[in-house]
């Protein structure tokens, strides 16, 4: 399973990946795999406030519907609008073009308490 | 504990995910369900569907006995043929859909569902007449299925035989590599192509052979829910169960109403005086879909609910099945899906949301 060295993730398989006071979000490798072939997405909308734990978006596969939490407390500054006609871009790259909200950070120092990339691999299932 | 069937270890070696249904571990998917669903569309897929159970009827009583368990004709299918219909209760509620096949005029077999199998060994065992002898064949039987417009073509390169001439719901006997198979020219997924019975010690070997030809490829559970879906076909325990009859179904015409079968009382009523609700087709507006269970809305008052629901893969947006307020059914109703604070319109449509199957059509080539 591929978690990149340089970000941030959550317990409910966000990505977190802060430059400054933004911070970008996706859903990790683990999370588009477990739930294949992805066939709807649901952003939130720019300007929106949210709140650390919100439920702000929703994925789509075939047999299930997740939601995504936004893993910090904000404004919504930009949405990957690519992802609403090509769900398929969160299996194909998800901690690239697969990304799915940006928002800007109430408080940056809220990013300290996610887990590192180890810690996170450490969290998965052994055989994934 | 659940069953495993005797392909179990090649879903695992396949890197399939293998999940939980009817009592039984089945690959979900391998590829993925919408890789496999296109290929299914396209060329051709093979389906694991040895969880299905199969029982043999015979004896001169036979005939008259399904006669009056099943509401399709028995007396009138040929020896070579088979027909779909179902197991009523006394109540009209069903028991089970499944195809009754005649081996001989005295020798049938049912293939039934694996969720409902054991209700149906003993409903039927209660019913029947002491000249008819019973067997359950489910656990000795392997079923395979061979679904998508090349099935002719590419079960013949690979299995280096010749298949019979056969019309749809009609089935011979074959050999393969000296294994004696019946195959029906049956099927779940709206196209053209085959299920196989044959005993379950040679499931390996026929699943190699028929995948070693590379045109193949194996299919999962989840392409097959989509792809029946997409067809409009039901399934027992979402569109179908002891709870809903074939006149609610608007499954009508897989019932012989000129004969007598148990049941025929409750559903000849319901056909003069009409049901509240009744199953129809939806399309949603977009790709997300509505799932079993959520309820339908029509002007502020609850309407239905939905049995079946997903993305449609060949059609790129999404469709369900729900039981509607019978004023409702007709197509061009706007329906809504409250989903959680979101409001997802949904409008009735006629089935089959996908019209181009080959079930019934010219093999291709």
């Amino acid at each position: 399973m591929n978690v990149p060295k340089d970000r941030l993730y959550t317990k409910t398989h966000e990505w977190i990946l802060v430059d400054d006071d933004i911070a970008t979000v996706g859903i990790t490798d683990f999370a588009q795999s477990q739930l294949s072939d992805v066939t709807f997405v649901e952003l939130p909308s720019t300007e929106d406030q949210v709140a650390a734990r919100d439920e702000v978006a929703v994925v789509e596969s075939v047999k299930a519907a997740s939601d995504v939490y936004s893993p910090v407390t904000g404004t919504v500054l930009d949405i990957n609008e690519n992802l609403v006609d090509h769900p398929e871009i969160i299996n194909d790259d998800p901690y690239g073009e697969g990304w799915m909200f940006k928002i800007k950070l109430a408080d940056p120092e809220e990013v300290e308490s996610f887990l590192d990339a180890d810690a996170y691999e450490n969290s998965l299932p052994a055989d994934s | 504990m659940n069953k495993r069937t005797p392909l179990y270890e090649r879903h695992v070696t396949l890197n399939a995910r293998v999940a939980p249904f009817a009592g039984w571990e089945m690959p979900i998917q391998y590829e993925g369900i919408l890789a496999e669903h296109q290929h299914t569309r396209g060329k051709a897929s093979l389906f694991d569907t040895c969880h299905m159970g199969e029982f043999e009827l015979s004896g001169p009583s036979a005939e008259s006995d399904l006669e009056r368990l099943l509401t399709q004709s028995v007396s009138s299918i040929k020896t070579g043929q088979c027909r779909y219909g179902f197991m009523l209760q006394e109540n009209g509620g069903i028991i089970d859909d499944l195809t009754c096949y005649r081996r001989g005029s005295d020798h049938f077999v049912l293939v039934v569902n694996a969720g409902t199998l054991d209700n149906c060994r003993e409903w039927i065992l209660s019913h029947i007449t002491s000249e008819t002898t019973f067997r359950d064949l489910s656990s000795e039987t392997a079923k395979l299925d061979i679904q998508g417009p090349v099935s002719r073509e590419a079960t013949e390169s690979a299995l280096g035989i010749a298949l019979p001439d056969l019309k749809f719901f009609r089935f011979d006997e074959i050999t393969i590599g000296g294994v004696s198979c019946l195959v029906s020219r049956t099927g779940y997924t709206g196209e053209w192509g085959y299920e196989l019975y044959f005993p379950a010690e040679h499931a390996g070997d026929i699943w190699d052979r028929l995948l070693a030809g590379g045109v193949i490829k194996p299919a999962g559970l989840g392409a097959r829910d989509t792809l029946r879906l997409e067809v409009g076909y039901p399934l027992y325990g979402h569109e179908l169960s002891i709870n809903r009859t074939p006149v609610a179904a608007t499954r009508g015409r897989f019932m012989d109403m000129s004969k007598d079968f148990i049941g025929k009382d409750a559903v000849s009523h319901e056909l003069e005086t009409g049901v509240t609700h009744y199953l129809a087709g939806l399309q949603l507006e977009g790709r997300r879909a509505a799932r079993a269970s959520d309820k339908v809305w029509h002007e502020g008052r609850e309407a239905g609910e939905i049995t079946s629901g997903s993305l449609a893969p060949s059609l790129g947006v999404a469709v369900a099945m729900a039981y509607l307020e019978k004023d409702l059914c007709e197509p061009g109703n706007t329906l809504e899906i409250n989903m959680r604070g979101k409001t997802l319109r949904a409008v009735t449509t006629q089935l089959p949301f996908y019209k181009h199957g080959t079930a019934r059509g010219l093999n291709p080539g």
